[in-house]
Order: structure tokens, then sequence, then C-alpha cells
């Protein structure tokens, strides 16, 4: 299908309508006797279903997509420069608003990268909570993410929010303890800010406990339904090959089959310490990366438990970090987490100055969404949209 | 007729009406005889529709774990907040003084004409729809024919407002209305036929009195609770669900998708007539399964019948929008391609075999003893077997699935 006779609607008006009026959108240049016109239809950056600012230029024959070409850089705000001229202390805020809704694991990344560049140590209780951290945002992550992709699927907001129910127990533990639902800014480098206490713990592995249920129920009314099985299994498909070759990381990788866990291949923190397994995926679909999601819920219900079980008394900072004034060693460090969406990485170049020479990020969110034309093409408007929600993106993060 | 017909609640509107008209001169009195029924439509479904607006909301908020509208009180009394239930007039108020904005490129005439006659098409259907026992607007010997006619135009004002808005998610949303409309306006339709080779006849007021009487006093004879009657039923809900364009098959508005399909260039007023059009397809469909399938404005049993025949009819609609909100608060929504699958491959098919159903219901009607206990077995096997093959075809393929590890 040549592309040069793609055309959108004619915007000359030509004939009248039959009311006087301009005629509706005008057919022209038909490519093909039998098919048609083609149709270029922007969706977003305002639309309801790209998750905030985010545009798809898709081309369509009738509803099939021939043509994607996501657009962003709408929410673009420097970030990475803007980190190159504060101090290492200063950035942290502002890495909670790479991925605004997993601050806690943002953060981390950065905290590793920096810890690692001057080889600082960590002491056990932080690591633990760190770990208690990630895995109570990976679970609101995940059910956030689970809600959207049903609501892409055309429910009117009811799994969404009793997903968001969910969440906002997550959130209230993160409020109490660093005193902002979202933009957390509770880790450091050296360890963490606030020490948690007995009842915020108890409160936490409470949490943990009840989860399984929550999960039990929304499978049981969703994972099996014929419809949510129709609109998801076959769809967007992705193998192996293409994936490894472009890059991607996390749920989408290991949902075609990729055994690849930052948490098992670095072993960062104490992530060692921990019984957990990798759920993969067979079919590279929407419908695996759906249940990837959910399998890797309950395993984190089964790392916090651990967690909970085993967590050590003593500081949570290194008494020999320096957070204020501080100037790491010359020379370049790269950290990186199993965020909930993928790997995420933080590069730094040090001078020795008190800010990084070269900050760079590596978003999973953005290097993930590379593929999604691959995973459109054949598929319609529809499924284009819920392709997009199981990739699961925020905006934040790849446009940085 | 038993003594209730005669009740004085059930002669009270009726005679209301006669007493209005007789102050008139004698020429003019048949006009205000119509009028009156249509100004008293007009009002008793218009402030359902209002209120069906806030029991949706209500109901879908509490579905999914939330409160819904419940501030909106009376302006000038502080603190009053009577649970919300003047919101849609709040809304309405809203809509009203909202602008009106109309693309530049759209076409004037199309664009407003849309609104206008996707809600006169949507309230003729109700001119031949029995809400008591004689309080029928217009006795048409035709009726279900025309009400499906005058429910088929709305399709094309649809398809107006998609064409004209020169949107291309509009256009995108009017081709799905068409595609879907069409489709499901067959096994609508199909769906209803056994019904009238059964009764006989095409005119709603018959039907509802073929579905009078009960036996030993309690077990009513209406449509549904036979093989046939309760097949065409379903199909008539799931047909109805898509033709009034509510979830799951809500695909050309399509929130998700097409941001508001064809409605996506209207705004305050001309949205609001939309909006009004949607709840009133919503309810005459309601309303026609009602005096179908579920006995009109009969009582279940024979005690209950002190209860005016209107009320019974509203308190089915009730029940059946309900439903249909219910509905909307649980399922996901399918793609056109599945929806147009699912109309020809499933409920055409399942159709047509019902309608052969209810003739062998006519035919075997003189059946008496054991026979009668075989005519049931046969007239139910003629409908699942079926269903159970084709459902298993429909959804073959899909299935949950068991995942592996890594080691």
């Amino acid at each position: 299908m040549s592309t040069s006779q793609v055309s959108g609607f004619n915007t000359q008006v030509s004939a009248p309508g039959p009311f006087g009026g301009p005629a509706g959108p005008t057919v022209r240049a038909v490519h093909d006797q039998f098919h048609g016109d083609l149709l270029e239809v922007s969706m977003g950056p305002q639309h309801p279903s790209t998750h905030g600012v985010f545009r798809m230029v898709v081309t369509l024959d009738g509803e099939q997509i021939v043509k994607l070409k996501p657009v962003f850089g709408y929410l673009h705000r420097n970030h990475e420069k803007i980190a190159e001229n504060t101090s290492y202390l200063g950035s942290m805020p502002y890495t909670d608003r790479l991925d605004y809704l997993c601050s806690m694991s943002t953060n981390w990344a950065y905290a590793l990268a920096v810890e690692k560049l001057d080889g600082q140590p960590v002491p056990d209780r932080a690591q633990y909570l760190r770990i208690i951290m990630a895995e109570l945002t990976r679970l609101l992550n995940h059910s956030c993410l689970v809600g959207f992709l049903f609501n892409d699927l055309g429910t009117s907001f009811t799994p969404l929010l009793y997903a968001f129910r969910e969440r906002e127990k997550i959130l209230d533990l993160f409020e109490s303890l660093s005193g902002s639902r979202m933009m957390c800014n509770y880790q450091r480098f050296g360890g963490c800010r606030v020490d948690p206490s007995p009842e915020w713990l108890e409160a936490a592995r409470r949490l943990a406990e009840n989860y399984p249920r929550f999960l039990d129920e929304y499978e049981a009314m969703l994972t099996g339904n014929e419809i949510m099985l129709a609109r998801t299994q076959g769809i967007g498909r992705l193998n192996s090959t293409h994936a490894i070759n472009a890059g991607l990381t996390g749920p989408v990788l290991r949902a075609s089959g990729v055994d690849y866990d930052v948490r098992k291949i670095d072993g960062y923190g104490v992530y060692p310490r921990f019984d957990f397994r990798v759920p993969l995926g067979a079919h590279g679909d929407t419908y695996d990366r759906y249940m990837m999601r959910i399998l890797e819920m309950r395993e984190s219900v089964k790392i916090l438990s651990q967690a909970f079980r085993d967590l050590p008394a003593g500081p949570i900072m290194d008494p020999k970090a320096k957070l204020r004034g501080f100037r790491p060693k010359a020379g370049e460090a790269y950290g990186r987490i199993e965020s909930p969406k993928g790997e995420l990485g933080f590069y730094l170049i040090s001078d020795g100055s008190p800010n990084p020479y070269r900050y760079r990020v590596r978003p999973p969110s953005l290097i993930n969404l590379t593929l999604l034309e691959e995973m459109c093409l054949g598929h319609t408007v529809a499924d284009a949209v819920v392709i997009l929600g199981s990739i699961d993106i925020v905006l934040g993060e790849v446009d940085r | 007729m038993s003594p209730a017909s005669d009740s004085y609640l059930e002669r009270a509107p009726l005679e209301l009406r006669d007493w209005l008209v007789q102050f008139l001169p004698e020429p003019l009195q048949w006009l205000a005889h119509h009028l009156i029924t249509v100004v008293a439509v007009l009002a008793v479904f218009g402030t359902f529709f209002a209120f069906t607006t806030i029991a949706e909301r209500k109901l879908l908020a509490r579905l999914q774990n939330r409160l819904g509208p419940n501030r909106s009180g009376l302006p000038w009394i502080k603190g009053l907040k009577l649970w919300g239930l003047t919101q849609p007039f709040a809304d309405a108020v809203k809509t009203l003084t909202k602008e009106d904005i109309v693309p530049a490129t759209a076409d004037k005439w199309l664009h407003f004409l849309a609104p206008v006659i996707v809600v006169a098409f949507s309230l003729m259907t109700f001119a031949v729809l029995p809400f008591g026992r004689n309080m029928i607007p217009v006795e048409l010997n035709a009726a279900l024919l025309y009400f499906f006619a005058a429910g088929a135009a709305t399709e094309l004002a649809i398809f107006m407002a998609g064409w004209s808005s020169r949107n291309k998610y509009s256009l995108l949303a009017a081709m799905r209305a068409l595609a879907q409309l069409i489709s499901y306006e067959l096994p609508l339709i199909l769906s209803v036929v056994p019904i009238v080779l059964v009764a006989g006849t095409l005119s709603t007021k018959a039907i509802v009195l073929t579905q009078g009487y009960w036996t030993s006093g309690f077990l009513p004879h209406w449509f549904v609770f036979t093989p046939w009657g309760l097949a065409g039923f379903l199909i008539f809900i799931v047909a109805a669900l898509a033709e009034s364009n509510r979830s799951p098959f809500d695909l050309p508005e399509a929130e998700s998708e097409l941001i508001a399909g064809h409605l996506t260039e209207y705004s305050g007023f001309k949205y609001a007539l939309f909006f009004m059009a949607e709840y009133f397809g919503l309810t005459a469909l309601s309303a026609l399964g009602v005096t179908l399938f579920l006995g009109g404005w009969q009582a279940p049993c024979v005690f209950l019948e002190f209860i005016p025949s209107y009320l019974w009819f509203m308190l089915k609609l009730i029940g059946m929008i309900v439903f249909f909100i219910w509905v909307r608060g649980t399922l996901l929504r399918l793609r056109i391609d599945q929806l147009t699958r699912l109309a020809w491959k499933f409920l055409v098919p399942l159709a047509l075999l019902n309608v052969g159903n209810a003739a062998f219901w006519v035919l075997s009607a003189h059946w008496a003893g054991p026979l009668q206990l075989v005519r049931w077995a046969v007239s139910f096997a003629v409908i699942v077997i079926p269903f159970v093959i084709m459902g298993r075809s429909l959804t073959a393929g899909f299935a949950p699935r068991t995942y592996r590890y890594a080691s």
C-alpha cells in the first residue's frame, strides 16, 4: 500500500452538501477501487486513552491500522539538563516527577547510581526498607495499570475504581511515611529518609497480607471474561527477537517469553536474599502482558511478607553519608533497577564537582513504546488503544 | 375482565382527561383529547428521563465503590441536599446555558437537524406503547411495524451527526453506528416475530391482552415464561442494548477510542438532545420488551391486581432499566468485528430458529397430558442445543492460560 496517496480529509471545501452547506468529509485519491481511501487520524495529545499527552498519528484503512507514528515530547521538561545544573541531592525530589506513579523506585534507581559512583555502603535496614517501598510501588503501579487497561477495554470505570481503592491504601501509607502521596522523595544516598514506626510496618504488613484477596476477586471477575479474552488474546503480538532487538524490558519483554529481570540478574540491593519467581509469557500478546502484571503482583506480595519478616533493626542511614555539599569522586556509574515498567537506569558522570557532569536516564516507558507500531499494525483503532494501555507508559518518564 | 379494571385508581387518569376535554367546544374536543395525551406522555417520560440519569449515576457509583452525586439540593434552601436528587435539573440548566459550538467546516444544517431528528423519532416510538389498561396514545393495527420503523430512523440521525461534524472521530463513529445498528436491527425484529406468530397480531394492545390471566391465580401467562419467549427475550435484550448504544455495545461513542464518537462536535443543548434521545430510545425499547415479553401492564398475580396497571408497567420498566445500568457497570466493550460476528453468526440464526420454535408451539397448542411435557422439552431443546453449539464456536480459541516461571 503506497503511503503517498494517504490523505486525511480534503481541507478545501468542494461540492456543497444537500442543504447548501459544505459537503461532509471528501473522499479523494482512491488508491484502490475496492478498498477506498485511507484516513489519517491524529489520536492525541488530548485524548482520553493516551494516558497523558501522548499522540499517535494513525493511518487507517477502514478501521484497520496501516501505519502508526508515535509522537511524544509534549511533556518535555529538560529533566536531564536541569539535573546537570543542580546538586546531586537537589535532583532527588526531581526524580519523583519522572515516573510519577512510582516515585519510590525512581528514587532508588537514582540513589543506586550515586552510591555506585561514590562507593557508598547502605545499611541493611535501609536495604530492606527500599525493597518494601519498591514492591509496594510495584503493587500500586500494576493495580493502576490493569485498572486503566480495563478502562481502555471499555468498562465504564468499574475495575479502575476498585484498583484505585487498593492504590489509595498504599498511597496513604506512603503519605504517612514520607509526607507526600505520590512525590515521596524518600530515598537518600546511603539509606532512607525516615524510619517507619512499628505501627506503620504493621499496617503495611496487613495490607500486603490482604492484597491477594483483592487480586483473587479481581481475577474472578475479569480474567476469565469472554469479552476480555476475545479482546486481548492474539492482539498486539510481539515476538521475543523483536523485543530483544528493540531493547524492551520489564513485563512487556517477559510477556514475550524472555527471562530478564534485573532483580535476578543484577541482584541489586538485597534481592538475592529473597525467594520469588519471575513469570514468563508464551504468546507476547496483550493478554500475556496483562497476566504478567497480575502474577508479578502475587510475587511482590511474597517478597513483601519475607521483607517484613526479616526486617533487621539498625540505622537507616550510613553514618558517614554526606548529603549536603556532596562531591563524589570523578568517574562514571550506571545504576539500574527493575522498576515496575522495566529496566530503569541512571547514568552519571562526575568530574568531582557538586553537580553531575552528565546525567542520563534510561526510561523504560520510552523504550518499550518504540515497538508500538510493530504491535498495532493490522489491528483496529480499538486494539491500538488497548495495546498502548498494556505497554504501560507514564508520560513523565517518556518525555522527561 | 376482572373487577380490578373498574377500580377508581385505574380510571382516574382517563377520567381526568375526559373531564378537562368536556370544557371545550365539540369540534376541538378530539384535538384536546390527543394533545393532553401527548403532553402527559412527554411530561411523564421527560421526568422519567431526568430521574433515569440520576439513577444511573448513583447506581453506577455504588457499583464502583463511590457515592455519586449527592450534593445538589434546592438553590434557595441552604443545607438541604435531598440526596442529590435535583442533580438532573442542575445538569439541564448547565447544558442549556452552555455555548453551542458548531465547527466552521461542519455542514450547518445537517449538524443542526441531527439532534432534532433523533429526539423526534425516539419520542415517536412512545405513541404505540400501552402504558396501562386503556392507556395507549394511538391504537394502531400495525403498531410493532410502526415502532421499528420509527426506531430505525434514529440511526439515520446518528449517521447525519457523524458525517456533518466533519470530524474524523465522528466519521469513524458514524461508520460504526451504521454497521452496528443495521446488524442488530435484524435480531431485534426477528426476536419479536415469534410473538406476532403466537399472538397473531401486530397490535401492542392485543399482544398485552393475550398475555392476560393466570394459571391457578399466580402463574402469569407472560410470553417470557415459555421456552421460545425466554429465548426471544434474551435475544431482544442483547439487541436492545446494541440498538441503544449501551455498554457493552457502546461502540459509536466508545469513549476510550473515539473520544465521544458522533457526539464529539456537539455541545450545549444539542448534546443534551442526543443524550435525551439515547435515554428515550432505551426507555422505549425497555417498554417494548415489557409489553411483548413481560406481560405489559398485567399484574404478576391475581391478588396484586389492586395496584393500578400503569404502576405495574412503570415497575417493570424500572426493573429493565436498572438491569441495563447494571450491565453498563459490569461489562467490557466488544470490537466492531466481534460485534457484527455476534449478530450475524449467533443472534440471527438463533432468532430464526426461535421463529420455527414458535411455529411448533402454535402447531402443538392442542397437545395435552404427558404430551404437554414433550412439547416443553422439544421447545427447550430446539433453542438450547444450538445455543450451546454456536456459543462454543463463538468463543473457540479463547481460554484462560497457565504460565511458566523462570527457573
